[in-house]
């Protein structure tokens, strides 16, 4: 049951690039196969990656300047007319001061548009709050229509950015700003809509999107070292959610735990929960954001203060279990 | 494209009459919509659509077509009865405006309408999507022009001027904006509520070529807009189309009543045998 993939591995940490940088190496690809892919950022483009696109294609890439409304509607109407724009920013920026016309423009009359939000969660660290995404999943899964997207690392960005030129619709994906760690190879392959398990431990699910997903596989070790058999899914596609991943999950595991760089209204947490309710009713504990704006401080500061790390997620699992 | 040998002045004059007696109508029959801004609209729609804009009826999906975007979605009765006129649907479908099932929805939902260009409804947003059309004809290498309809109370939203700066940056000379200047907008008059004015100059001042006219003269009307479709200004063209609210029927004129109210059966009644008995 299921249409899940499974892959094998022992995790070890090691870094690759960010899921930003995955996204301009992707997009600079795309140039090169598809004439159709024409590319607009509102002033990020160094920030965002979208600036490798602009390096090589230049004829097809648009800086908007600051006017990230102005830029969302330009996609929409690129993409009626057959381009398939990739358009990037802060997500901050991006899905809050562009949401009118990413409803509007993009949503409603469900245009074939792509939007990658870069500087996604807290990781981002010093430049503090006022840049910080920790709201965009909610706000992106609430469009009828949108397929969301969050990498966890260089190779699954890589690959879901080319998915997204592929799959026709409207598509967000948030990128990170930090440097992730390598969970795949490029022999993995990425299908929107299917969630990546990691191992088949049956005593508790953790599943996880972005940056967590490696902090959920080193919770994975070292609740192994304890005898707690954990399997890890990464759902890097939020909507639509890969439910039978998580129904099987819920069944096979009897408890499950969430962990996201986002706040805990209206995220993964959320998503999944409602997926178990209708499938297994199960115990659940959620790791994320707690109803709070973070601060400046070095990225690693912060994912342990707000509580994402490894060990907020082994707390988490423990606390599960023994509601089991 | 348009296989038709272009009516005259005065065949588009009862076009528009013949226009504003089914807006009327079809706005009562839903009894509820927007009558004030869906007036001032018709001769604008009727000269884009029975003179300056390349488009076939049969055709809707043509890659060279020109691209109409209504921007202010309220004023659709207009663009609806446009259609029926130019072919587009069958008339007998205006009297389900907003009615449930029907195509020809409350604002312009293109999913259920796909002749439409885009869904709108939310102001200040069809110039943006205008570009993003202008910008792939260039890339495309093709000629069809944009035009985008705005409302003289849509201009307030910033997201206009975030347009007409990129379009002017731009040179953009395969768009058009016209500016439904009705001087009205939903809570009252344009000029005591946030004016805008000098619409003209702004855009100007944000690059674009900028001209005045009388928005219900076709012999104002059709040149400016036949101007703006060769694009020889070298840049984008605004056209503030200087329009009355409430076009035609007397009780609907300059009175701001008539923005988001349908009119009753008698009302419907007294505005028809008006607009029947008018000299055109
Ligand atoms: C963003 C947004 N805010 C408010 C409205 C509600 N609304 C509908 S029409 C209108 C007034 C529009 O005035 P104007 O642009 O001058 O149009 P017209 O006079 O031609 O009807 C308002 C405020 C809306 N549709 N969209
Ligand atoms: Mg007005």
């Amino acid at each position: 049951m299921g249409t899940s993939t499974t892959v094998k591995t022992k995790f070890e940490l090691k870094m690759g690039v960010a899921t930003r940088e995955a996204y301009g190496q992707a997009l600079a690809e795309l140039g090169k196969t598809n004439p159709n892919v024409v590319v607009l950022d509102a002033d990020l483009a160094k920030s965002t990656y979208s600036a490798k696109f602009e390096k090589q294609f230049p004829e097809r890439f648009f800086t908007c300047g600051i006017a990230e409304a102005n830029m969302v509607g330009i996609a929409s109407g690129l993409a009626l007319s057959g381009k398939i724009p990739f358009a990037s920013s802060f997500a901050v920026f991006l899905c809050d001061k562009g949401y009118d016309q990413l409803r509007m423009c993009v949503a409603y009359p469900h245009v074939n548009a792509k939007f990658c939000g870069s500087h996604g969660g807290i990781s981002i660290g010093e430049d503090g709050p006022s840049q910080m995404a920790i709201e965009d999943y909610a706000l992106m899964c609430a469009l009828p229509g949108f397929t969301v997207l969050v990498p966890s690392d260089e190779f699954s960005g890589r690959a879901l950015v080319k998915a997204m030129a592929e799959h026709s619709g409207p598509i967000y994906m948030r990128t990170g700003r930090p440097k992730a760690p390598i969970i795949y190879g490029a022999e993995d392959s990425f299908q929107i809509g299917r969630a990546k398990v990691h191992g088949t431990g049956n005593d508790v699910a953790i599943i996880a999107c972005g940056l967590l997903v490696a902090q959920a596989l080193i919770a994975q070790s070292q609740l192994e070292d304890e005898g707690i058999s954990a399997r890890v899914i990464d759902m890097h596609t939020l909507k639509p959610l890969d439910e039978p991943a998580v129904a099987r999950a819920a069944r096979e595991c009897g408890a499950i735990v969430t962990a996201e760089e986002h706040v805990l209204e209206g995220g993964l947490g959320s998503l999944v929960a409602k997926a178990v309710a209708l499938s297994t009713p199960v115990p659940m504990e959620f790791v994320g954001i707690q109803n709070t704006f973070a601060e400046s401080g070095a990225p690693d500061q912060l994912m342990e203060k707000y509580g994402l790390t490894a060990s907020n997620v082994v707390s988490a699992v423990k606390r599960v279990l023994k509601r089991k | 494209m348009t296989d038709r040998t272009a009516p005259s002045v005065d065949e588009l004059k009862r076009i528009a009459r013949r226009m504003r007696v089914n807006l009327v109508r079809m706005i009562g029959a839903a009894g509820s919509g927007h009558p004030g801004g869906s007036l001032s609209e018709v001769e604008l729609l009727i000269a884009l659509y029975f003179r300056v804009m390349r488009h076939d009826a049969k055709n809707p999906n043509l890659p060279d077509r020109d691209r109409f975007i209504l921007s202010k979605g309220h004023g659709c009765p207009a663009l609806y009865a446009t259609y029926a006129e130019a072919g587009y649907i069958d008339s007998a479908l205006l009297n389900t405006l907003r009615k449930l099932g029907s195509p020809l929805q409350g604002h312009p939902d293109k999913r259920i309408l796909p002749i439409l260009e885009t869904s709108t409804g939310s102001l200040g947003q069809g110039l943006s999507i205008g570009i993003g059309t202008a910008l792939a004809a260039k890339l495309d290498k093709r000629d069809y022009h944009t035009f985008v309809m705005v409302g003289d109370g849509e201009v307030q939203e910033g997201q206009n001027w975030e347009a007409a700066m990129f379009a002017g940056f731009h040179k953009l000379a395969n768009l058009t904006c016209i500016v439904d200047n009705n001087r009205q907008q939903l809570d009252g008059f344009v000029k005591d509520i946030l004016d805008p004015a000098p619409l003209a100059e702004k855009f100007r001042a944000f690059g674009w070529f900028a001209v005045e006219v009388d928005g219900h003269d076709f012999e104002q009307v059709i040149p400016a807009l036949e101007e703006a479709r060769t694009g020889k200004a070298g840049k984008p063209t605004a056209i503030v189309a200087h329009t009355i609210k409430g076009k035609g029927v007397s009780f609907m004129e300059n009175n701001p009543e008539w923005h988001g109210i349908a009119p009753k059966p008698e009302q419907v009644q007294a505005a028809v045998q008006e607009l029947e008995a008018a000299v055109v």
